[in-house]
């Protein structure tokens, strides 16, 4: 980036320039930045904070150390929305992946109407989640929707009762949120796709490589970059569901849905128990935390 | 890749991975006219099965009640009750959501590309003492789950007396991170030495944004309104979490509890949902370019 200042010869016009530029910058970033400290940054720092307090809405707020995480170590509620998240994600982050990778390899060719099938499968993810979840819910209804008609049609005798069901409320929620997000990280790949060079095909071809060791031995490693980012994006966002949860199940039936982001909203915004809900934001902040870490450095290690 | 990232075009030749398909060849036709026939066959299979859903919504919207869960399932309604659209308007009063809606989504995304795209000037094109820790700042906390500090966010809203107001949404929508850090993600691609000859010729650094950077930056402005746009009037927490008042609801919120409140009532709760679709749609087909730029310029950087 060239220097704004980079004319300026004599000290005392650079500490000049340099004011300058100091008031200029901030004049600019002010507007914006006065909501963003007030409403994002300084409630960052309080969660940290508030996690290792006690205080409920009518008491004031006391330092209490690590005793919110000991009550959520003890806390059945605590342990099934963790595994009920990592259930999600588990299933979410590579179904996702893989059909998003398929249909971008798909589609990155000249083909008659291919510009409506991206058109189409990107459509999903800009439907509102609402719409999404009331479709998808009478899709799935366990008698006569279209889901189990099918399932029945192709021979499954007694199909799964999906948001009706403790066991398959789940993988119905993936299905439902895979089929919302592929077509956004589609976009990513194709994308991504565009930045191979075609001469790396050509050559291969004339070395006979069939178009399935293409894809292996070029596509897939060119592509890195692109899927360590989605993969980023995925499971960072499978950590955070919340929405869909909330408007196709609301953690249910029982608590088989239940999930990290629901009881955080429940304790704290519901209950009113600040600190303890900030406990478990805490910990999901953390996993979202270690998680990019480490695929971060399974990244680097790779590129070497 | 950098901001200039389009959409992504066709190109001959383009890698393959479906293996039964062969680029065109002069000496292997027939087989690649028939791998052309397979892949749209292919195609047209999936894309229709990715569509399955809107179909349904939209020939359940058409029926009555007793006509959405047929065995077998009914794809045309037998009669088309389009009396749906306009006996919903009385059921719900989906005006008032859609007014909500609009107002909430075309003041957010006008602060938000006003202020993110001034702020990214500062980030991109003005050097001082400071500058990069705190876009590090900024960053950051686009990487923290907003879950994460929802908590403090709301009691900040409840002493300051906003909860149950359209004022709180706007406060806590319009500030985002995301517009800066996208704006200054394409300010980045704009020469420097343009800004420079501008500065020799005595503009100011705002008149160097209103007059040089911005119409410089139309494709990446537009991506982000579009995007704050759709996101804004899809938003289900925000009026979930703050707004209990149901003259205040927003499109989705209205709906979501109509279908908690008569869920038997299957056909109006899919025209409703098509009603509630039907807007994003329209913004997505005029603006479809700026999505996938815009999703491209975040994305891959």
């Amino acid at each position: 980036m060239v220097s704004t200042t980079a004319s300026a010869s004599t000290p005392r016009t650079r500490s000049r320039l340099r004011r300058r530029n100091t008031l200029a910058g901030w004049s600019f970033i002010l507007p914006n930045f006065i909501g963003f400290a007030a409403l994002t940054l300084v409630p960052v720092v309080a969660s940290l904070a508030l996690a290792f307090m006690k205080w409920n809405s009518y008491s004031t707020p006391e330092w209490v150390g690590l005793d919110n995480f000991r009550r959520l170590v003890d806390s059945e509620n605590f342990w099934t929305a963790l595994y009920n998240t990592t259930y999600y994600a588990v299933g979410h982050v590579p179904l996702t992946l893989v059909a998003a990778l398929g249909f971008a390899v798909l589609l990155n060719r000249k083909l008659r109407g291919v510009r409506f099938f991206r058109t189409a499968l990107f459509f999903p993810y800009i439907t509102s989640l609402v719409a999404v979840a009331v479709v998808w819910n009478m899709l799935f209804s366990p008698d006569a929707g279209p889901v189990n008609q099918f399932l029945r049609a192709v021979g499954v005798d007694s199909p799964p009762g999906w948001t009706t069901s403790t066991t398959w409320a789940m993988p119905a929620l993936i299905i439902t949120s895979v089929w919302r997000d592929m077509g956004y990280y589609m976009v990513l790949y194709l994308a991504g796709l565009q930045t191979i060079p075609g001469e790396l095909y050509e050559a291969a071809k004339m070395d006979g490589a069939s178009p399935w060791q293409r894809f292996w031995h070029i596509t897939l490693p060119s592509l890195r970059p692109t899927t360590f980012f989605v993969l980023i994006m995925l499971t960072i966002s499978s950590f955070k569901v919340f929405d869909l949860v909330q408007v196709m199940t609301e953690g249910g039936p029982g608590r088989s849905t239940l999930v990290l982001s629901q009881l955080i909203f429940r304790e704290g915004i519901e209950q009113g128990r600040f600190g303890y809900s900030s406990a478990i934001a805490m910990v999901l902040f953390v996993i979202v935390l270690l998680i990019t870490v480490v695929q971060f450095r399974l990244q680097q290690r790779k590129e070497r | 890749m950098t901001a200039t990232a389009t959409t992504p075009e066709h190109r001959d030749g383009s890698p393959t991975g479906a293996a039964h398909v062969r680029p065109r060849t002069p000496r292997r036709r027939p087989t690649a006219v028939a791998g052309r026939i397979a892949l749209h066959v292919l195609l047209t299979v999936l894309g229709l099965a990715v569509m399955v859903p809107f179909l349904w919504m939209v020939t359940s919207s058409l029926k009555l009640d007793s006509q959405v869960f047929t065995i077998p399932i009914q794809w045309i309604p037998e009669e088309f009750h389009w009396d749906n659209y306009t006996r919903i308007w009385e059921r719900i009063p989906l005006v008032t959501y859609l007014k909500n809606s609009l107002f909430l989504s075309v003041v957010i995304t006008a602060l938000q590309v006003l202020t993110g795209s001034f702020a990214a000037y500062g980030f991109a094109k003005v050097r001082f003492p400071g500058r990069d820790a705190l876009f590090v700042a900024y960053i950051a906390t686009i990487a923290v789950p907003w879950q994460a500090y929802m908590v403090p966010q709301y009691i900040i809203m409840e002493r300051a007396g906003l909860v149950n107001t359209h004022l709180s949404l706007i406060l806590l929508q319009a500030f985002g991170a995301f517009g800066v850090f996208l704006m200054r993600q394409y300010y980045l691609t704009i020469p420097d030495e343009l800004c420079e000859a501008a500065r020799v010729d005595g503009l100011s650094e705002y008149g160097i944004w209103a007059r040089i950077v911005l119409p410089l930056s139309k494709p990446a402005l537009a991506s982000l309104a579009l995007l704050t746009f759709v996101n804004t009037w899809n938003d289900y927490m925000g009026p979930f979490i703050y707004l209990t008042s149901n003259d205040l609801w927003t499109v989705q919120i209205g709906l979501r509890s109509f279908v908690g409140v008569y869920d038997a009532e299957y056909a109006m709760i899919m025209t409703g949902s098509v009603l509630s679709v039907l807007p994003i749609l329209t913004v997505f087909l005029i603006g479809q370019r700026y999505f996938v730029q815009g999703i491209a310029t975040s994305g891959l950087k």
